[in-house]
């Protein structure tokens, strides 16, 4: 996750397309960045897979209590009847499978496993989507001011974006979770959790974002237009703002989508060694960690959670992998 | 490269049609187990007898002992295994069953000879039994390691009877002793080097349960390293010390001074050599190792994890190899009166009512697991009743019972909320607490789960009562094991108000009634053991009429026994196999 990627701005040259199709002699028709891009990302069908999983992922994360009403049982309701008491283990072939419950059920009290992967994934997808934000706010001011100004400020930035980089994030998480308090910052339970690993994640990964946002800062702060507004005499926070950011909205849009399923990952494995949130509320990485332990008797307890986070991630990648190619064309 | 990532999306494709394609609607069987659960060949009798010697036995341990010093160690299978070094004056008769928690002489020639207040206690040692260096054991080297098992910042894990009971007198340690022989305890008393006398300041009618404890061991003063001495305890048993890696493993091999003959009471020692390896850390790890023949004993005795249980229970050939050990465990909550409202017993009757029993069963393995209870005395301890005073249909709790109760704490719709602890890593305290929070949500009370590190769980978090009460803890979820089995050995350290300390550690969760303080004291002069017993239930009746404790489950292990293995059996003083008596097929 560590590798920057090589994104460049397209936008202030000529395009190729454009170039040909006026040379054919029809009529000169101007495109924008963004329609380009979109005619090009429908050419991606695996992008466009990518992005409808993510859209339905989505849509699963915000309405799950919808569906666990409308299709599933409430995620900690046990279902005592179904489970073996002896052996723990869901009555019925392949852990309990059934038009009742679709994934199964867990082990000892019979939760129904579909609606704890529905459930689950709104904590994944708050704590991906709002660190990567943080991230992104972060690293994006961070990366333009030492960008822009260099000198001595570019110093400062860039060596504290080196220890951000070493800092050893998952011990640090795993201590913090262990020490937080009941209620901290007005939140309780659960949310204080969720708060912290929104903290954690998003704190310390801004310099990824913050170093390709310098990089690209770099080249643009010395064209044509940044000039021009410079000697119109427009203010440093104009220049930033208003000429660079848009500019840089293609490497911050592509970065977001392939940050998001990084994001997912370090979430799960937080949950999975205990620092997420507090059971008996549902989260992937705590239902992968309660699985290994019954693997050998009930292997499809893992199947779920895990192919839950491995669907996920995958579209996540595909989709970001896609609209790089569609905004930033030089760099495949 | 585009293609390829196509492949991809659609072997996905192929994995979820494959895994939905695998729905079918299979209504739930009628509940019930599946024939009997072990074969419990060495419950109650020998398994696989032999009397051959040689070979080496293997244990492994998920964790490390608190300590191999006899003066330090609390853990019912360290006082099971110590055995194999260290000679204390009395131990657990070596035999299958109710018969393995009978006393008999093991350094001492015979059980105590008491004084007619039951407050003088005197022991002969046996002449000739010899340590590992050739030198004979005194009875002096008895009273220094009990004088050093009271010394608790030297010595902090083993239990504190000889400190309440002793007539100390200000004494607290030998290494704090003006004595040059540091043998300065005036409440035992050496008068010849075969006799050992012990003075208390209060009665105690079963005192050779005390002699019983790892700390009447000999420790010769000349040999004593102090915290260094857990690393090679002088062997005065059948087994010394060989190797010694700590936290990893240590090897024993025969105590080559060890004569048989001096011990009347024990079984051949059949195994040559003695590995043991520490901080298996994954315990389903143990559990295959057992399965597959690469480990003989999982030294912590408490039976096969869940996992381990399903597959044995679906194989008759591994449940062959099962015993099920009836233990003197008892698994429950503790209802903390500190936290508000829970200071009123009708709201702790109202949580009593509650509770789904077969639920808390089923958090520890269903009816393998270990039977529901209804008050604390595990029934497997002499003279202990069974008897519910919260009787609900099929144990299955009763809401209405519990609202009831609760109008008259004056909450009729619950609305009050409270945390409830259990130890992190242990999924079966983990599924009680979920469990019970199901149940409490019923009527109306909100409760989060919050888990604490094991290790310091006594210390710092559930039994310290600062804390339970700052971070509204109003249930802790524990469990208990006696230390010996019969009334006093499991209930006095977990019931009665007086072992409570502020400072924390405390085994006692919050349990103060001084109706049961007296109930304990009448019992420490009484003679004899029926009478004593029955006290013992009526500090039971008590306890559970005051509502403080929610019993969950009167544990059974199962206990997986390789078929290398010979001279098995479960004996009743531990709960475990009686780990002296082993032998081995593996050369």
């Amino acid at each position: 996750m560590s590798a920057p990627l090589e994104v460049s701005s397209g936008e202030t040259q000529a395009h190729p397309e454009a170039a040909l199709q006026g040379m054919r002699g029809k009529a000169i028709q101007g495109r924008s960045l963004g329609q380009i891009a979109w005619m090009r990302l429908k050419r991606d069908k695996v992008a466009l897979i990518g992005g409808g999983i993510v859209i339905l992922i989505v849509l699963v994360a915000i309405f799950a209590p919808l569906i666990v009403s409308l299709v599933g049982y409430p995620p900690n309701e046990p279902h005592t009847d179904y489970v073996d008491p002896n052996t723990s283990t869901p009555y019925g072939a392949f852990g309990g499978v059934s038009s009742h419950f679709w994934f199964g059920l867990q082990p000892v009290f019979g939760e129904d496993i579909f609606s704890r992967v529905i459930t689950g994934s709104r904590v994944s997808m708050l704590v991906a989507f709002l660190s990567t934000l943080l991230s992104v706010v972060i690293g994006t001011i961070m990366g333009v001011v030492a960008g822009y100004f260099g000198g001595w400020v570019d110093t400062v930035i860039s060596r504290l974006m080196d220890i951000f980089l070493a800092f050893p994030l998952l011990l640090f998480a795993i201590a913090l979770a262990g020490a937080l308090p009941d209620e901290a910052f007005g939140l309780k339970g659960n949310n204080v959790r969720i708060a912290v690993m929104i903290f954690i994640i998003g704190f310390f990964n801004w310099p990824y974002i913050g170093r390709i946002i310098r990089g690209q800062t770099l080249s643009l702060r010395e064209r044509e237009f940044v000039d021009a507004a410079r000697s119109l005499g427009a203010r440093p926070g104009r220049i930033l703002f208003k000429e660079l950011l848009p500019n840089l909205m293609a490497p911050i849009l592509v970065y977001s989508t392939l940050l998001i399923p990084t994001n997912i990952l370090f979430e799960a494995a937080l949950s999975f060694v205990g620092a997420g949130i507090r059971p008996p509320d549902p989260s992937w990485g705590g239902m992968l960690a309660d699985a290994t332990k019954w693997f050998t008797v009930m292997p499809n307890y893992m199947l779920f959670p895990g192919l839950a986070i491995f669907v996920t991630v995958l579209a996540f990648n595909l989709f970001g992998d896609g609209l790089r190619d569609a905004l930033d064309p030089k760099t495949r | 490269m585009r293609r390829k990532r196509l492949a991809t999306v659609i072997a996905l494709g192929a994995v979820a049609a494959l895994t939905l394609g695998a729905c079918g609607d299979n209504a739930p069987p009628a509940g019930g187990s599946n024939g009997p659960a072990a074969n419990n060949a060495g419950v109650g009798k020998i398994a696989n007898p032999s009397s051959e010697k040689g070979g080496t036995l293997r244990y492994v341990n998920q964790d490390d002992w608190d300590s191999l010093d006899p003066a330090d160690t609390y853990y019912a299978y360290s006082w099971n295994f110590i055995r194999y070094y260290a000679r204390q004056l009395v131990m657990f008769k070596s035999a299958p069953g109710g018969e393995g928690a009978t006393l008999v002489p093991d350094l001492a020639t015979d059980l105590g000879t008491a004084s007619p207040d039951n407050k003088t206690w005197t022991y002969h040692i046996r002449k000739g039994v010899k340590y590992e260096d050739g030198t004979e054991v005194k009875a002096q080297d008895v009273k220094y390691d009990v004088e050093r098992s009271l010394d608790k910042d030297t010595y902090p894990n083993g239990p504190t009877y000889f400190n309440d009971f002793l007539d100390l007198q200000g004494y607290t340690s030998p290494y704090k002793d003006s004595d040059p022989n540091k043998l300065g305890l005036k409440a035992i008393e050496t008068p010849d080097d075969y006799t050992i006398i012990f003075h208390l300041k209060k009665p105690f009618a079963a005192f050779d349960y005390f002699a019983a404890i790892p700390s009447t061991a000999p420790v010769p003063p000349s040999k004593d390293t102090q915290t260094k001495y857990k690393d090679h305890v002088l062997s005065s048993g059948p087994y010394m010390f060989d190797q010694m890696n700590p936290g990893k493993s240590f090897t024993m091999k025969r105590n080559p001074h060890y004569d048989p003959a001096t011990a009347p009471t024990r079984p051949p020692a059949l195994p040559d050599r003695i590995e043991v390896q520490l901080k298996v850390t994954n315990s389903n790890d143990i559990d295959q190792r057992l399965m597959s023949g690469s480990a003989d004993v999982d030294i912590a005795g408490s039976g096969v994890q869940p996992a381990a249980q399903a597959q044995i229970l679906r194989d008759p050939a591994l449940r062959a190899q099962t015993d099920s050990a009836i233990t003197t465990r008892l698994w429950y909550s503790v209802i903390n009166a500190d936290v508000k409202p829970l200071d009123n017993i009708h709201c702790r009757k109202a949580i009593e009512w509650a509770v789904d029993k077969t639920n808390l069963q089923r958090a520890y393995g269903g009816s393998v697991g270990g039977d529901i209870a209804t008050n604390m005395l595990p029934p497997v301890i002499p003279g202990a009743q069974q008897f519910d005073l919260y009787p609900t249909p099929d144990h299955k709790g009763d809401l209405n019972k519990a609202k009831e109760e609760l109008k008259l704490c004056g909450h009729p719709d619950g609305g009050f909320s409270f945390n409830i602890s259990y130890r992190a890593g242990r999924d079966k305290e983990e599924a009680t607490a979920k469990s019970i929070a199901e149940s409490l949500s019923k009527i109306g009370i909100k409760t989060e789960l919050h888990n604490y590190p094991t290790g310091d769980y006594l210390k710092l978090y559930a039994g310290k009562p600062s804390f339970t009460k700052a971070n509204n803890i109003g249930i802790m979820v524990y469990g208990w094991a006696a230390d010996w089995p019969d009334g006093f050995g499991f209930m006095a350290q977990i019931v009665d108000s007086r072992t409570i300390h502020q400072s924390g550690g405390n085994s006692n969760l919050g349990i103060k009634d001084p109706k049961i303080d007296q109930l304990i004291d009448s019992t420490l002069n009484e003679k004899d053991a029926a009478k004593r017993n029955s006290i013992w239930v009526e500090v039971d009746k008590q306890t559970m009429s005051d509502a403080y404790t929610i019993p969950g489950v009167w544990a059974k292990g199962l206990l997986y026994r390789p078929k290398n293995v010979t001279n098995v059996f479960v004996t009743d003083g531990f709960s475990e196999y009686d780990y002296l008596a082993l032998g081995t097929t593996n050369k």
